[in-house]
Formats: C-alpha cells, sequence, structure tokens
C-alpha cells in the first residue's frame, strides 16, 4: 500500500465527476457505504487513544494485505496508472490536504476535524486523534475511513446512475476485509454500529442529483415530500447539513434493518430515481416549449457572468455552472463539454482551488482566482 | 408553499384519497400542531423521549395502586460503562455488548426507526457464521463427551467392563479430534 505523495492525480482523478454513465444528464454520481466494527472493540467515541492506535493499526495492515486494488475495473481514463491503494494518516496531513480530501468525498468534515478522546482532554485534537484513510488509485473508486464514527466506513462510487455496479465493488470490498477481520453483528440486530440507525446491513446507497428544472418549477417540494413518505433522507451537496448547492441533492435510504441491500438497491434504482430522472426530463422539455427563451436565457446570463466576473464566490460559481450544466446537457451551449463543467464544480472549492494555483490563497485572493481558473477554462486559454 | 391557515411557509402537507376525491392541506408546524397533526415525524431523539422514556417515567397503575411488577431493565453496559441515559444523550451506544444490554429499550425503538423492523435481513458475515457453526460444534462435542464420562463412570461402578471399554474408546476418539 503505497503512503507517499498524495492524490497524484488531483485534478481529473475522481471517478464521481467524471462525465458520461447512465442518466448521466441527471444523475452525477452513484455511492455505497458501508458501516463496520470491529467486533471485541469499543466503538470510537468510548475508546481511548490506545485502543484507537490500536484499532487503526490492525484497519491499516488488514486493508493493505486485502488486495482492495483489484476492486472495481480499471478507469479508461488513466489506464497507464496501475491500480494501488493508497494508505493517509490524517494526523500526519496539512489542513488544506484534508479539506481537499473532503471536497473529494473521499472524508467527512468529522474525519478531517477528529474527535476530542475521553483520556486526552488537551493538546490538538487534529494532530492526535488516530484515523486514516484508504484510497483506491487513480480513480478513487472506493475509498475506507478508519476511526470514523464507525472502526470502518467503506465507500464505493461510480459516475452516472450505476449503483448496482458501486454496491457490487462495495460488497466485494467488504468480503476481501472479512476474510482477515471479525465484524461487530448479532443475528437480530445484523452489523452492529456506534449509531443505531445505521445498524442491520450499515448500509447507505446514495445517488447525486443534478434538479435544476425541479427546483425552477417548485416541483422539487414534491420530491422531496415523496422522497420522505419514503423513508428516503434528502441532503445537499456535502451530505449531511449542507445546503443544496448548485441544485444537487443527494438522495438515499434511511432504513437499514429489515430491508436487504439487494431490495435497498433495486428500490432505489429500479423504481425511485427513474422516476425522479424521468420527472426532472419532463420538466427540463415543459421548460425548453413553454419557456424557452427565458431558460436559454438563463443559461447564457450564467455563463456570460462566468466567463467575465472578476470576483467569484464558492456559492455563486456552484450556481453559475448548475445553470450551464444544464444548457450543456439539453444542447443549448455547444462550445462547452461536460467534463469541463464537472471539473469546474470541484476545481472551484477552496482547497482544490489553492493546489490548482499551487499557492496559498486567503478568501479574497480565492474569490480572484476563481475567477481567472473559470474564465481560463471556459474560454479555454491557458 | 404558503400554509392554507396563515401567511407562513407550509412544511407539513396531508394528502388524503377518498371515494376516489383527492384531498390535500398545506399547513405550517404551528397550524399543524392546532390541527392534531403531528408535523415532521419523528426523530430518532423523539422516538426514545416518546416510546421508551416516557412509558417508563409515567405511572403503571392508577394512583393508590400498587404497580405490578415487572423486571427493570439494566441500565449500564459492562462492556463500555455506557447507561441508557448517556445513549438518549448522545443517540449512540458505546460497544457491541450495548446492544444486548439495551436489547429491551432498543427493540421498540429501532422498530419505530426502521419502518417497523425487528429483525436483520440481508449479508452476513461469513467469519461469523464459521465461527457461531465452530462453537455449536464445540458444543455439541462437549456434551457428548459429557455423557460418555458419565456413562463410563456408571459402567465401571456396575462392573461392566466390556460396555466400559467401548465407552472409554469412544471417548478417547473424540477427545483426540479436538480440544473440548
Amino acid at each position: 500500500m503505497a503512503s507517499e505523495g498524495f492524490i497524484p492525480s488531483y485534478e481529473t482523478g475522481t471517478e464521481w465527476l467524471r462525465a458520461g454513465g447512465q442518466a448521466s444528464d441527471v444523475v452525477m454520481s452513484s455511492r455505497v457505504r458501508l458501516a463496520r466494527n470491529l467486533a471485541g472493540w469499543r466503538f470510537g467515541h468510548k475508546a481511548g487513544h490506545g485502543d484507537r492506535q490500536k484499532v487503526l493499526e490492525i484497519c491499516r495492515d488488514r486493508i493493505a494485505a486485502a488486495g482492495l486494488s483489484s476492486v472495481g475495473a480499471q478507469s479508461s481514463s488513466a489506464p497507464s496508472t496501475p491500480p494501488q491503494v493508497m494508505w493517509i494518516d490524517l494526523r500526519e496531513s496539512p489542513p488544506i490536504e484534508r479539506q481537499l480530501l473532503v471536497e473529494r468525498h473521499l472524508i467527512s468534515k468529522q474525519h478531517s476535524k477528529g474527535k476530542p478522546l475521553p483520556d486526552l482532554k488537551s493538546g490538538d485534537i487534529e494532530t492526535t486523534d488516530p484515523r486514516g484513510v484508504a484510497v483506491a488509485l487513480p480513480d478513487e473508486r472506493l475509498s475506507i475511513m478508519v476511526n470514523e464514527e464507525d472502526h470502518l466506513r467503506i465507500q464505493a462510487v461510480r459516475g452516472g446512475l450505476a449503483l448496482a455496479e458501486a454496491w457490487a465493488d462495495a460488497d466485494r470490498a467488504d468480503d476481501l476485509l472479512e476474510s482477515k477481520l471479525d465484524f461487530a453483528y448479532s443475528p437480530r440486530f445484523g452489523y452492529l454500529t456506534c449509531c443505531p440507525t445505521n445498524v442491520g446491513t450499515g448500509v447507505r446507497m446514495s445517488l447525486m442529483l443534478h434538479l435544476p428544472a425541479l427546483k425552477l418549477t417548485g416541483s422539487i417540494e414534491k420530491v422531496k415530500r415523496a422522497a420522505s413518505d419514503m423513508n428516503l433522507a434528502v441532503r445537499g451537496f456535502y451530505g449531511e447539513g449542507s445546503e443544496a448547492a448548485g441544485d444537487f441533492y443527494q438522495i438515499s435510504n434511511q432504513t437499514t434493518l429489515g430491508k436487504s441491500e439487494e431490495a435497498i438497491l433495486n428500490d432505489l434504482a429500479g423504481q425511485i430515481i427513474p422516476k425522479i430522472v424521468e420527472y426532472e426530463r419532463k420538466e427540463r422539455r415543459d421548460l425548453i416549449s413553454k419557456r424557452g427563451a427565458a431558460l436559454e436565457d438563463q443559461v447564457y446570463r450564467a455563463l456570460g457572468l462566468l466567463t467575465h466576473a472578476r470576483l467569484l464566490t464558492a456559492e455563486e460559481s456552484m450556481q453559475m455552472l448548475s445553470h450551464v450544466r444544464l444548457g450543456v446537457v439539453m444542447g443549448l451551449v455547444s462550445d462547452v463539454d461536460l467534463a469541463t463543467v464537472n471539473a469546474l464544480m470541484l476545481l472551484t472549492q477552496p482547497a482544490h482551488l489553492q493546489r490548482v494555483m499551487g499557492t496559498d490563497l486567503d478568501q479574497e485572493q480565492r474569490r480572484a482566482a476563481r475567477a481567472q481558473l473559470i474564465r481560463r477554462r471556459l474560454l479555454k486559454t491557458t | 408553499m404558503k400554509c392554507d391557515k396563515c401567511d407562513n411557509e407550509a412544511t407539513v402537507h396531508e394528502m388524503i384519497v377518498k371515494g376516489g376525491v383527492k384531498t390535500e392541506r398545506h399547513l405550517c408546524e404551528h397550524c399543524a400542531r392546532e390541527l392534531g397533526l403531528n408535523p415532521g415525524g419523528a426523530t430518532l431523539g423523539q422516538l426514545i423521549t416518546k416510546f421508551v422514556v416516557a412509558p417508563q417515567g409515567q405511572p403503571l397503575a392508577p394512583a393508590g395502586k400498587p404497580a405490578p411488577a415487572r423486571p427493570t431493565p439494566p441500565t449500564t453496559c459492562r462492556g463500555c460503562g455506557t447507561t441508557f441515559p448517556d445513549f438518549k444523550q448522545t443517540g449512540r451506544v458505546g460497544c457491541s455488548e450495548c446492544y444486548t444490554t439495551f436489547e429491551p429499550q432498543l427493540g421498540p425503538l429501532l422498530e419505530r426507526a426502521h419502518e417497523g423492523a425487528t429483525h436483520h435481513v440481508g449479508k452476513r458475515p461469513t467469519r461469523w457464521e464459521e465461527r457461531s457453526a465452530r462453537a455449536e460444534a464445540d458444543s455439541a462435542r462437549r456434551e457428548r463427551v459429557d455423557d460418555l464420562r458419565r456413562r463410563l463412570e456408571q459402567a465401571v461402578m456396575a462392573e461392566q467392563y466390556e460396555a466400559a471399554a467401548v465407552l472409554r474408546d469412544e471417548l478417547r476418539k473424540i477427545e483426540s479430534q479436538g480440544t473440548v
């Protein structure tokens, strides 16, 4: 398992921004997360530093030995890079690198910060709390957080509507790890998790959807109500508690007990998500036929702003890129490709922006740099 | 969308289909409460309070009559020291054993939080299955050995040496197959 360097392909690597894949006009990505704990060890918040360190070492060594680089087919975008699993000890990562991982959806904000330990009241939590993440390269389809809320959080992600493939990857990674580790399990409650809302399968299947037409017409409220009735959670771009930036919504299952992984998969990928996709497409068609000029105006105003503004906040960029994305997938804009728009959504986030520019930037400098980067990419100048 | 009763944003939506006729109500949380609707569904925290804590806090029988005796569920986990009030406060358990310790309280709570489910359905860890199969086999062998020893003792006491020799050989055979 490699541990040197850090996300070498930060600009292109991540699977979830890859343009293409089924229903990619609406579905950005499909994600499956499994919560697992080691039998015989206390859960994270009840464990002292020593125990968390031991759990970290056990998990890190088993992940290294599990042959996880074979999970999932290799991405065609980087065929020359051999698949490998990179281990990142977050205690040793500078804040900007941890932020980079958060922006790439490889770790949670909570995991970036670490948690206060019962036996270590003082000191810097970020540099002392034993925690890490393993990331499968080159395409980051698989990642495993160690010592987050649960001992292991296995995550598999695919671009577009490909929940079955993401589940197959997560399931395979789980099998490989389980051949080397004893997981906490009970016949009644299934896989035992720190929070009982995850107990049972420990699975969270989620889809990142781009729903600008449903947002524009107000029908998004109906979707939210229907999702809530079906016990599904609707969240924003960066998960729990985040706003629906740029009309992106994450829809995921909440029930984890008494329902098999296949049943959850079939409900979401076979029933619910195709209906939402179809609803969004219908609203897009209606917008074109009934309010075509207004829609085109909105798309081109956004494009005009992005190609001329000199200062841009992350929020404004996301919203404008969302409008442009809609224009691109509806064929209203021909000289901008989807991959560029998707990449800009990630590269304009604070840590990525500083990495692309190669220097530390304060908030005001970031606004200027963000506007500059977007102009260059959209106008294809260097 | 505005509330049907006032100018607040409607956050509670009710749809009733009766005799093929659909009626809808869109209300803010305040008006919904006044009309007796349960706005927002129940959060985990609410479920804990409503379904687990409240029944225990309420008198079990009318005043003056003694409450019927019933076993008190354990409140502290032996595995990690988590108490049920700790769980109520954080929404998190401390170790695997908490699920056994607090099973009487957690069972109904999980049922409400997971659409009425009481038992796990889905993937099981292979190693766990192997472990439990091994534990079952060990336990069966232990019982068999105990039984043979008892019968051997009885045979010796009754001076049935031929039968005792057969039992002794069988015992040796089982014991040589693994530790018991």
